[in-house]
């Protein structure tokens, strides 16, 4: 039994077979075979062996040709590993004494050794990806014609690879997946997304793991905790399979919440909107209950294209949100993103030493009106057609706050002059994540028709602590009394002036903080969609005079970990089962 | 087995150490003689010589001091050549020196 941690991006607990995605995406078939097909195994096993020993011989010789002996000597390498007697008994042994079918003995051997190697460090580790070329090439002659079409899997699978890129995951058969693991990436990595928006478990940035599983593998996802357990002992799969039966049940009573309003014990009403990044994903917070969408990150128009998006292609994603959400508000976002990510930008900026503090987001915009003008016309076109509000990511000044505002002016007067229809009292807001912003709040709150406290950053910047940095990552953290007396800040500055404030960072879709925003004088709440049930759940279990004098009580706290406890203390006393 | 045992100690001058093309050099030659072939840095890590794959594991980085010991038939040959690949500063230049030997 092997026990690895990483970072749950998404809740729950899957248990499953695991499919390796190599680069070549091999899918090992079946773990055992039945007694009386052992023989035939082991000549299958032979004769991919042979197969596999003789194409690494011609390619030591073709190589060896173009490029001279010391390349083709890899190749030599590799056939001599083919050949080798002792592997070859070595694979053998588990098929005949423990039943495994060719294929699964054969990367249960070579995992092992590349493991070996692996740990040995230095050179030799590198030598481990001779270990997988090797394991790929004959699990090829193995499976020949019968590779599994990674489209049409025959049972469910837990994915594991090393990162999961767009064009990977496009391939998958999502009624098959039943969760994700992945030794890179982070929370905002496309494997956390997808498994969002899939709705199943799934935990990330576990770091080098991949040599201690072979397909077929019985693995368990907790994407609560994020733990990944492969080759469970019985204790363990018992209790995993408990726990997996208990949340089953706890999600299908939230899901019973969907009908019902997101309202306290003493009948105040708050206003739960969910957090999205593709126009699909609007139909997903629908179904969990949102009432809007509180946060439309539009960044997704940007990334990893070849140019910049179209005004036609931000409509279109613009209108498609408006349409599935009717008449319920939509916060459009003017892009959030660094110089680095996408065409135009790397032409206005090469290797910022410093991208977090740099030319992103509206600074960036307002050096490029080409691209903030196209979507700002976008966004207003969509506004005739729906409650649309635009709001500007990373203001740090008045002035840019004011400038924006003036770009927006312009543009309003350009569609009018084409006759083209638009809302002209949309309204407009700003993130405050800066934590000038935060200080500037009563001077803002004049300025704008609503707030949206972006915690993320917001704790980022407060702190001067990277959050993705292992180093520091513990500094960052939203029960920070800083943090928290800026919330504060920004809310009382929000309340006086009559505008509309939210948090849309994790913070708010994190239940232990619930009581805590609600009573610093909160009323609305972004959320991933994901998570709209359960802070529905915690809002409908508290009253607000209870969770003002939550709020005052962590004020008077002076650390996070105090804040944090005592948080936890008084979430559990309401709803346990949310607090793990 | 017939034949005597036969001992020597080598030490590795390869800069990359007693990497993946020595070690298949190796194990191929290894393998063409009758006798037995074991290589070792401790006394109680016995490595089959004709084995790729324990030879790899025996990690040896430049500098180490390795013990050949062959027992057979043909153990003198095979002693000569493989002590003589052992301590080859690289593979290309052991492939050179018998050519020449034998050429």
């Amino acid at each position: 039994m092997e026990i690895k941690r990483g970072v749950p991006v998404s809740g729950g607990v899957a248990i499953g077979p695991a499919l390796v995605l190599d680069t070549e995406w091999f899918r090992i078939p079946q773990r055992f075979i039945e007694g009386d097909r052992l023989s035939e195994e082991i000549e299958r096993l032979h004769q991919a062996l042979t197969a596999s020993a003789l194409e690494a011989r011609e390619s030591q010789k073709a190589v060896s040709a173009k490029l001279g002996p010391q390349c083709g000597a890899v190749f030599q390498a590799h056939a001599l590993m083919i050949e080798d007697g002792n592997l070859r008994k070595e694979i053998e042994t588990l098929i005949r004494e423990k039943g495994h079918s060719a294929e699964y003995a054969v990367s249960l051997v070579m995992r092992r050794y590349a493991k070996t190697l692996e740990s040995i460090g230095g050179t030799f580790a590198t030598r481990a990806a001779d270990l997988f070329d090797i394991e790929k090439r004959i699990l090829y002659n193995l499976l020949g014609h019968r590779r599994e079409n990674l489209q049409h899997l025959t049972e469910p699978v837990v994915v594991l690879a090393h990162d999961l890129t767009p064009s990977e995951t496009a391939s998958l058969d999502p009624a098959k997946v039943q969760a994700f693991a992945t030794e890179a990436g982070g929370r905002a990595s496309h494997t956390a997304i997808m498994a969002g928006a899939l709705e199943i478990p799934a935990v990330v940035g576990l770091g080098k793991f991949l040599t201690d599983v072979s397909g077929g593998d019985l693995t368990i996802v907790d994407g609560n905790r994020g733990v990944v357990i492969i080759n469970p002992d019985d204790e363990t799969l018992q209790r995993y399979e408990l726990t997996r039966t208990s949340f089953r049940s706890f999600e299908s009573r939230l899901e019973e919440l969907r009908l019902l309003p997101a309202e306290t014990r003493d009948g105040v009403r708050i206003l739960l909107l969910g957090n999205i990044e593709f126009p699909q994903e609007a139909t997903h917070c629908l179904e969990r209950g949102g009432e809007g969408v509180g946060l439309y990150r539009t960044e997704f128009l940007y990334l990893g294209k070849q140019r910049d998006p179209t005004e036609a292609e931000h409509f279109d994603a613009y209108i498609t949100v408006v349409r599935t959400m009717g008449s319920r508000p939509v916060v459009i976002r003017t892009l959030d993103l660094g110089a680095d990510k996408f065409p135009t930008g790397t032409e206005m900026v090469s290797g910022e030493r410093n991208p977090f503090l740099g030319l992103r987001s509206v600074r960036l915009c307002l050096r490029n009106l080409t691209l903030f003008k196209t979507q700002m016309r976008a966004i207003l076109r969509a506004s005739a057609l729906g409650d649309v509000r635009i709001m500007f990511p990373m203001v740090s000044t008045l002035l840019e706050l004011r400038q924006c505002k003036m770009i927006l002016a312009e543009v309003k007067e350009d569609l009018e002059d084409e006759g083209i229809m638009f809302n002209p009292k949309v309204p407009v807001g700003t993130m405050i994540e800066v934590p000038s912003a935060a200080i500037m709040a009563e001077q803002m709150a004049r300025e704008v028709n609503f707030f949206s406290i972006g915690t993320n950053d917001l704790i980022q910047y407060t702190l001067a602590a990277d959050r993705n940095n292992e180093a520091v990552s513990s500094l960052y953290s939203p029960g920070d009394p800083a943090v928290l007396r800026l919330i504060d800040q920004v809310v009382r500055a929000a309340n006086k002036n009559g505008v509309e404030v939210n948090v849309c960072g994790q913070m708010s879709g994190e239940p232990v903080y619930t009581m805590l925003l609600l009573g610093l004088g909160l009323r609305q709440l972004s959320v991933t969609p994901h998570n709209i049930p359960e802070i529905k759940k915690i809002i409908r279990s508290i009253s607000l005079e209870e969770a003002a004098h939550v709020a005052q009580e962590a004020l008077r706290l002076e650390t996070a970990r105090d804040v944090n406890n005592y948080l936890r203390e008084q979430t559990r006393r309401v709803l346990p089962e949310v607090v793990d | 087995m017939n034949g005597e045992t036969h001992q020597c100690k080598v030490t590795i001058t390869n800069p990359n150490g007693f990497h993946m093309r020595p070690a298949a050099t190796f194990a191929e030659l290894a393998g063409q003689f009758q006798s037995s072939i074991i290589v070792f840095k401790d006394k109680d890590q016995r490595i089959n010589g004709k084995n790729i794959m324990e030879l790899l594991l025996l990690a040896a980085e430049p500098g180490t001091e390795l013990t050949l010991e062959v027992a057979g038939p043909d153990a003198s040959a095979a002693m000569q050549v493989l002590a003589q690949l052992l301590a080859a500063p690289s593979v290309d230049d052991f492939l050179k020196e018998r050519q020449m030997a034998e050429g």
